[in-house]
């Protein structure tokens, strides 16, 4: 029971450490290489354990960023879900995937989220962003080993620790 | 944990009922999107929830605090001294040009009574400190720490040292959000200081600079003009910098001139803002006057017959003359 608890608290830990970060500012010449954290959490989360990651949560966690974020109410909320649904759905072979080709998917979701963001913004009216929106998503992908490394290091130790 | 432990996750058949519910919470956030973006809701939304978003904001502000404050703290004495004592040679500097500048007010004032004008040089301001907090990326916006409690308004001015940075945009109890005047979204009317051309500065598009895409071509603008608030429009009072041209080119139609100009405000590296409290005047005709005239129960009730005396709504220039009263009464004072 208690461990069960645990692993849960642990698993909304995650989620809000990762809204913070995305509230949490760069130094300004830094501010471009940012990643986008709910989506990198969320997909480690869909790839360890598929069952508590489902579409209504990516949607409520979306609408929780786009709460804090303050630009368009929906916006997060879409991009996550779409995210969500491509990575639970490939999930059983991007799990057995070697870390290169990991990272690699993970590049392909992060750009498919930023081409989301991209048209809803022009939908919304704004001019087309810099060339520097397209550097999160390598980014992203070039840190997903180390999040991913590092989030099952902490859930083995963790599990130990509550053992 | 099994790979197929059950029917949820085959390897590659996909389901049909996740399909529908993607499209059920795609069409739920497209439905928030529109109402979001058509009336101003989500700033209601975030207005109730916001005794749990601004602790965040705070919380997500700390680490940016800390960093200057070891920044502070590890500084090498030397660079503090320096910077003191730049910071000495500016007050001193300052001061010896405010002390010339209140007797040329003084005179201004006075000057300005005589002219009868209500526009005064003194600022009426708020010190605010910035939150550091990201609202997402190639958003040019800024958190300040005052908020609905300090009477801060939406479409209030925030200034720095140097000039113009933005307008509050959205007002939470004690905290609110301010639009930068980068933001592509942003247009801020100006004037040219040496030539007085009017025009209109906005956001671009990197964020970084000013765009005015629409002077004319016969204009005589410099790189180096300075650009000042023009005061119309009624949001920005007149006479803020606002920044400095660095280039002008011919659009590419031919028609207009485009200029790119650099912000005056230091718009990344301010740390506490200023607050306007007055609003620009007015811009526009005049409000219409007020009724004047006799207050109206005065006036006696439609359905009594009219009075011996004569009513004063006649026209100003008609004297009464006794032979008219009994004419004119019934006409003007009793019609409602």
């Amino acid at each position: 029971m208690n461990k069960v608890r645990v692993r849960q608290l642990w698993f909304a830990a995650t989620l809000l450490m990762s809204l913070f970060l995305m509230l949490v500012p760069l130094p300004g010449p830094l501010t471009p290489f940012k990643p986008y954290w709910p989506a990198l959490i969320l997909l480690y989360w869909c790839l360890q354990s598929g069952d508590r990651v489902t579409l209504g949560l990516a949607f409520c966690v979306g609408v929780a960023a786009d709460l804090f974020d303050g630009i368009l109410l929906g916006e997060q909320a879409l991009r996550l879900t779409a995210m969500v649904f491509i990575a639970l759905r490939f999930r059983s072979r991007l799990r057995f995937f070697p870390m290169w080709q990991q990272s690699l998917a993970v590049l392909g979701l992060l750009v498919n989220d930023r081409i989301l963001l991209l048209l809803v913004r022009v939908f919304g009216g704004d001019p087309l962003p810099p060339p520097e929106y397209w550097i999160s998503p390598l980014v992203g992908a070039a840190l997903w080993p180390f999040v991913f490394l590092i989030l099952d290091d902490l859930r083995a130790r963790l599990r130990i620790h509550e053992a | 944990m099994a790979l197929n432990r059950d029917d949820t996750s085959p390897l590659f058949a996909p389901g049909v009922a996740g399909t529908l519910r993607l499209i059920v919470y795609l069409a739920l956030a497209c439905v928030l999107m529109v109402l979001d973006h058509r009336g101003d809701w989500l700033g209601n939304v975030r207005y109730g929830l916001s005794l749990l978003v601004e602790p965040v904001y705070r919380i997500a502000g700390l680490p940016s605090q800390g960093f200057q404050a070891a920044t502070v703290a590890f500084a090498d004495r030397q660079r503090l001294t320096e910077q003191n004592q730049r910071l000495r040679e500016d007050l001193l500097l300052a001061n010896a040009k405010l002390n010339r500048m209140a007797s040329v007010a003084e005179q201004n004032q006075r000057l300005k009574e005589l002219l009868d004008t209500q526009h005064s040089l003194s600022l009426n301001v708020q010190l605010a400190r910035l939150i550091g907090v990201d609202l997402g990326s190639f958003r040019h916006r800024i958190v300040l720490n005052v908020g609905a409690r300090d009477k801060v308004q939406p479409g209030q001015v925030v200034i720095d040292a140097r000039g113009v940075m933005g307008q509050i945009v959205e007002v939470m109890p004690t905290t609110s959000v301010a639009m930068l005047i980068t933001d592509p979204n942003h247009a801020i009317p100006v004037t040219i200081e040496r030539t007085g051309l009017r025009t209109i500065a906005y956001g671009s598009r990197t964020g970084d600079s000013l765009t005015l895409p629409n002077i004319p071509v016969s204009a005589d603008v410099q790189a180096g003009d300075k650009l000042v608030t023009s005061g119309l429009g009624g949001r920005f009072p007149p006479g803020f910098p606002v920044g400095e041209i660095r280039d002008v080119a011919q659009t590419p139609s031919g028609t207009f001139l485009s200029a790119q100009a650099k912000p005056a405000a230091d718009l990344d590296r301010s740390e506490d803002v200023l607050l306007l409290h007055d609003l620009a005047e007015p811009a526009g005709p005049p409000a219409p006057a007020p009724n004047v005239g006799p207050p109206a129960d005065l006036a006696p009730p439609p359905g009594t017959p009219p009075a011996a005396t004569l009513p004063s709504v006649t026209s100003p220039t008609a004297t009464p003359a006794p032979a008219r009263t009994s004419t004119a009464a019934p006409s003007t004072g009793t019609t409602p």
